[in-house]
C-alpha cells in the first residue's frame, strides 16, 4: 500500500516536472498571441515576409506590463486603506524621532554620540575621539547640514528598525529549517541584483512621493545582508557547543536565546552595520523622489552646478557614514574579542 | 536489570541511512560502504549494558565510532536502528518534552572538545545545567563554586573559556558536568587534555568520587593504562563494531582479536594484574616445595607489581588470601614469570 502510494506520487511528481513547463510555455505564446494588437494576416505573409525573424516581432510579446498595471490598480482599491495606515504610522515615527532629534541642543546630541560609542567599543579612547570629531564637522561644514543630517538618519533608524524586526527572525527562521532556507536565498539574491532605485517605484505608488516610499525602499534593498550574516551566525556556531546545551537539557528557546543568538551576535552586528550602510546609501539616492535630507543637498548642488556646495554635501554624507559606521561596528568588535574560539 | 543497556545499534551517516542498512547488515565493512555508497558507518550492531554503580570504558582507535556511541545515550544523536535503553526506559521513545526532562534530571555530558560557552564566564559555565533546571542564581552560583575548587580553578570564576589553557578548560567541562550531580556521567575523553600530574590526580579523585557516590560512569579514552585504572568494564570499538567487552584482566589476557592484542601489547602488566589472577588455587598447588618461614600473605586483589619485588628478591612465596583471611592459592616466581609475558 505503502509502496504503491509512493509510486503514484514519484509518478506524478515525474509528469509535473516534464509537461507543467511546456504546458504553461506554450500558455504563455497563444495569451500574447491573442492580446497582440499587430498580428500577421496568415500564414502565407510570415513566409512571403521574413522581416519577423530580423526584429522581433510585435507579437511575441508577453503584456506583463498591462497585467502588472491591472493587478496593481484593483490592489491599490482593494488594499489602499491599509497602506494609508501604514503611511500615517511610519511617518508619524519619523517625524516625531525627528522633532526629537532636532529639539535638543547639539552639543548634547554629540555628547550622546560620544557616550554611545565609548560604552559599545569598550572604552576605546580613539574611536570615541575620531567619532565625536566627524559628527562635530557635519554641522562644522555647514550649519544647514545639522538638521539635514538628523532628517536622514531618522528614515535611517526607522528603516533599520524595521530591517531587523524582518530579518533577524527570518535569519533565524533559515537557520532552522534548511527547505526554507533554499527558498528564500534565491530571492534575497534578486533583490540585492535588481537595481536599488527599481525599489522606489513600488513605494511611489502605494504611498506616494516621500519619506515613506524611501523606507520601503531601504528595507528591501538593506534587509538581505541582516538576514543572510544572521542565518550564517547561528549556523556557524560550534556544533559541540549546542550540544552541550543539548546535554544538559536546554529546550529550543534557550538554546536560541541563551546561546545560539549570543554567540552569532557578532555576524549579526556585521549585518546590521553592513544594513545600516546600505540604507544610507539608499537614502541618499531617494531623495530623487523627494526625501528630504543630505542627499537632497547633493542633488540641488549638482542642479545649480555649484561643485561647492555639492561636495560639501557629500563630505557630510562620508562623516554621517564613518559616524554610523564606527557606532555599528564598535559593538560587534567588542563582543568577537570575547568570544575567540576556545584554542 | 542494567542501568544502560544498548541493544543490536546501528548508526549510518548519510543521506540515506535506511538503504544503505541491509547492506551493513549483511556484514560489508566500513570501508567498503564508505566505497560504495558513501555513507559512513558510526556504529554497526553495538550491544552492551553497564551496571549501576560501575565504570565503564569505552576505547578504539579514532573515528572507530567512541563519540557516536556515547551520544546514543542522551540521544543527542538518533540510532539508524535499535534502542537504548536507560533506567529501563527506551530513550527513543521519549518526546520532545521527556527527552529534555531526561537530559535535566539523569545524566551530565563531558565533551572531547570542551564545548564551553564562550560568552559566559567560568562560573555560569559551571552553573548551566543548574541554571536549565532553574535553580536560584545565588543557590547554583554558590554549588559551582565548590566544583570550580574541586578542580582546581579557584580564582578563575570570573574569567572566559578563551582566558584560560586547553587542560584548565577541560577541567571547566568536568566542573560543568559534575556540578548537576547526575546519575550517570557521559565522559569523551574528558582528561586528554590534561598534563599527566593533573590526569593521575583527576583519575584518582574520579576513583574516590566513584567508591563515595556510586554512579554509573560512561568513560572514553584512547589511553590503555587510562582504562584499566579506572574501568570495571572494557569495551573496545574498532570500525564501529565492538569487538570486546570484559573485565581489564580478561583483556590483557585473552585478548579477542589482532585488534585488541595490539592495543594492549605495550601494557605494563604489573600494573594491571591481580595476585587473585595469577595465583595457582589451593587444591593445585603442591605445598611440600614450600618454606614457611618465606611465606607472606597478601590480600587477592593486590596488584602484581607490589609482589614482584618479595618474590624475586627474597625469594618467597605469597599466599593469597580472601576477604575473610582465607588462604586461596599461592604464588611464586614460576607462576610470575608466566604473567608477566607477552602473549604473542
Ligand atoms: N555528524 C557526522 N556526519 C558524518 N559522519 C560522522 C558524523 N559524526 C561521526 N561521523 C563518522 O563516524 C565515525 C565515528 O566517529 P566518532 O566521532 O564516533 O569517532 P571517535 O571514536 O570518537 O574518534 P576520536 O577518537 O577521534 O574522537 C567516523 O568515521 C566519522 O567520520
Ligand atoms: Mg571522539
Amino acid at each position: 500500500m505503502g509502496s504503491f502510494f509512493h509510486r503514484k506520487t514519484k509518478m506524478i511528481k515525474k509528469f509535473l516536472t516534464y509537461y507543467t513547463f511546456p504546458i504553461i510555455f506554450v500558455w504563455l505564446l497563444v495569451v500574447s498571441y491573442n492580446s497582440s494588437k499587430r498580428k500577421p494576416d496568415s500564414v502565407m505573409e510570415l513566409i512571403t515576409d521574413p522581416s519577423w525573424l530580423y526584429d522581433w516581432p510585435k507579437w511575441l510579446d508577453i503584456p506583463l506590463m498591462k497585467w502588472i498595471n491591472d493587478g496593481f490598480k484593483v490592489f491599490n482599491e482593494k488594499y489602499g486603506i491599509y497602506f494609508e495606515v501604514i503611511n500615517d504610522f511610519l511617518l508619524g515615527a519619523i517625524l516625531s524621532l525627528k522633532k526629537f532629534l532636532i529639539v535638543l541642543p547639539w552639543p548634547l546630541v554629540i555628547a550622546l554620540v560620544v557616550a554611545i560609542v565609548f560604552f559599545s567599543s569598550g572604552r576605546k579612547l580613539g574611536t570615541t575621539v575620531f567619532v565625536g570629531i566627524c559628527t562635530f564637522f557635519i554641522g562644522f561644514l555647514h550649519p544647514k547640514f545639522w538638521d539635514k543630517a538628523i532628517e536622514t538618519t531618522s528614515i535611517m533608524i526607522i528603516g533599520i528598525l524595521i530591517c531587523i524586526i524582518i530579518g533577524i527572525p527570518l535569519g533565524i527562521a533559515m537557520a532552522r529549517n534548511n527547505k526554507l532556507r533554499n527558498a528564500i536565498l534565491p530571492v534575497l539574491d534578486l533583490m540585492q541584483t535588481i537595481p536599488s532605485f527599481c525599489y522606489l517605484i513600488p513605494g511611489i505608488m502605494l504611498f506616494g512621493l516621500g519619506a515613506v516610499p524611501a523606507i520601503i525602499a531601504t528595507v528591501i534593498y538593506a534587509v538581505p545582508p541582516l538576514v543572510r550574516l544572521t542565518d550564517l551566525g547561528i549556523t556557524l556556531v560550534d556544533t559541540e557547543v549546542i550540544e552541550a546545551a543539548e546535554a544538559f537539557g536546554a529546550s529550543k528557546k534557550q538554546k536560541l536565546l541563551g546561546v545560539q543568538l549570543p554567540l552569532a551576535l557578532p555576524n549579526i552586528m556585521q549585518g546590521i552595520n553592513q544594513c545600516t550602510m546600505m540604507a544610507l546609501a539608499m537614502v541618499v539616492i531617494a531623495s530623487m523622489i523627494g526625501t528630504r535630507g543630505l542627499g537632497d543637498e547633493v542633488l540641488l548642488g549638482l542642479q545649480q552646478l555649484n561643485v561647492g556646495k555639492a561636495t560639501e554635501a557629500g563630505l557630510a554624507i562620508v562623516l554621517l557614514a564613518i559616524v554610523l559606521d564606527r557606532i555599528t561596528q564598535a559593538y560587534g568588535k567588542k563582543i568577537q574579542d570575547r568570544n575567540k574560539p576556545p584554542k | 536489570m542494567s542501568k544502560i543497556e544498548i541493544n543490536n545499534i546501528y548508526k549510518i551517516f548519510g543521506p540515506n541511512a535506511q538503504q544503505v542498512m541491509p547492506m551493513v547488515k549483511d556484514g560489508a565493512s566500513k570501508e567498503q560502504v564508505m566505497e560504495e555508497t558513501g555513507h559512513t558507518v558510526g556504529l554497526d550492531n553495538v550491544s552492551l549494558s553497564i551496571e549501576e554503580g560501575e565504570i565503564f570504558v569505552c576505547m578504539g582507535l579514532s573515528g572507530s565510532g567512541k563519540s557516536t556511541l556515547i551520544r546514543h545515550i542522551n540521544r543527542l544523536i538518533d540510532p539508524t536502528s535499535g534502542e537504548v535503553l536507560v533506567n529501563n526506559i527506551d530513550v527513543c521513545s521519549l518526546d520532545e518534552k521527556e527527552i529534555l526532562e531526561f537530559r535535566k534530571r539523569t545524566m551530565s555530558m563531558v565533551f572531547q572538545r570542551f564545548g564551553l560557552f564562550p560568552h559566559k564566564t567560568i562560573i555560569e559555565n559551571v552553573a548551566y545545567g543548574l541554571e536549565i533546571q532553574e535553580v536560584p542564581e545565588d543557590q547554583r552560583h554558590e554549588i559551582a563554586q565548590g566544583q570550580i575548587k574541586a578542580v582546581g580553578l579557584e580564582g578563575f570564576e570570573h574569567q572566559y573559556p578563551a582566558q584560560l589553557s586547553g587542560g584548565m578548560q577541560q577541567r571547566v567541562g568536568l566542573a560543568r558536568a559534575l556540578a548537576t550531580n547526575p546519575e550517570i556521567l557521559l565522559m569523551d575523553e574528558a582528561f586528554s587534555a590534561l598534563d599527566p600530574l593533573i590526569r593521575s590526580e583527576m583519575q584518582n579523585q574520579l576513583v574516590e568520587l566513584q567508591a563515595k557516590l556510586k554512579k554509573t560512569i560512561v568513560f572514553i579514552t584512547h589511553d590503555l593504562d587510562e582504562s584499566l585504572k579506572l574501568g570495571d568494564h572494557i569495551g573496545i570499538l574498532n570500525g564501529g563494531r565492538l569487538v570486546q567487552v570484559g573485565k581489564p584482566e580478561d583483556i590483557i589476557l585473552n585478548p579477542a582479536d589482532d585488534y585488541v592484542k595490539a592495543f594492549v601489547k605495550d601494557v605494563n602488566r604489573s600494573k594491571v594484574l591481580r595476585a587473585r589472577t595469577i595465583m595457582t588455587k589451593l587444591d593445585k598447588f603442591d605445598k611440600s616445595s614450600v618454606n614457611p618461614s618465606s611465606t607472606y600473605k597478601y590480600d587477592e586483589d593486590t596488584f602484581i607489581e607490589d609482589i614482584v619485588p618479595k618474590v624475586l628478591k627474597d625469594r618467597s612465596t605469597i599466599e593469597v588470601i580472601d576477604k575473610e583471611g582465607m588462604t586461596t592459592g599461592f604464588i611464586t616466581s614460576d607462576e610470575l614469570s608466566v604473567a608477566l609475558t607477552k602473549t604473542e
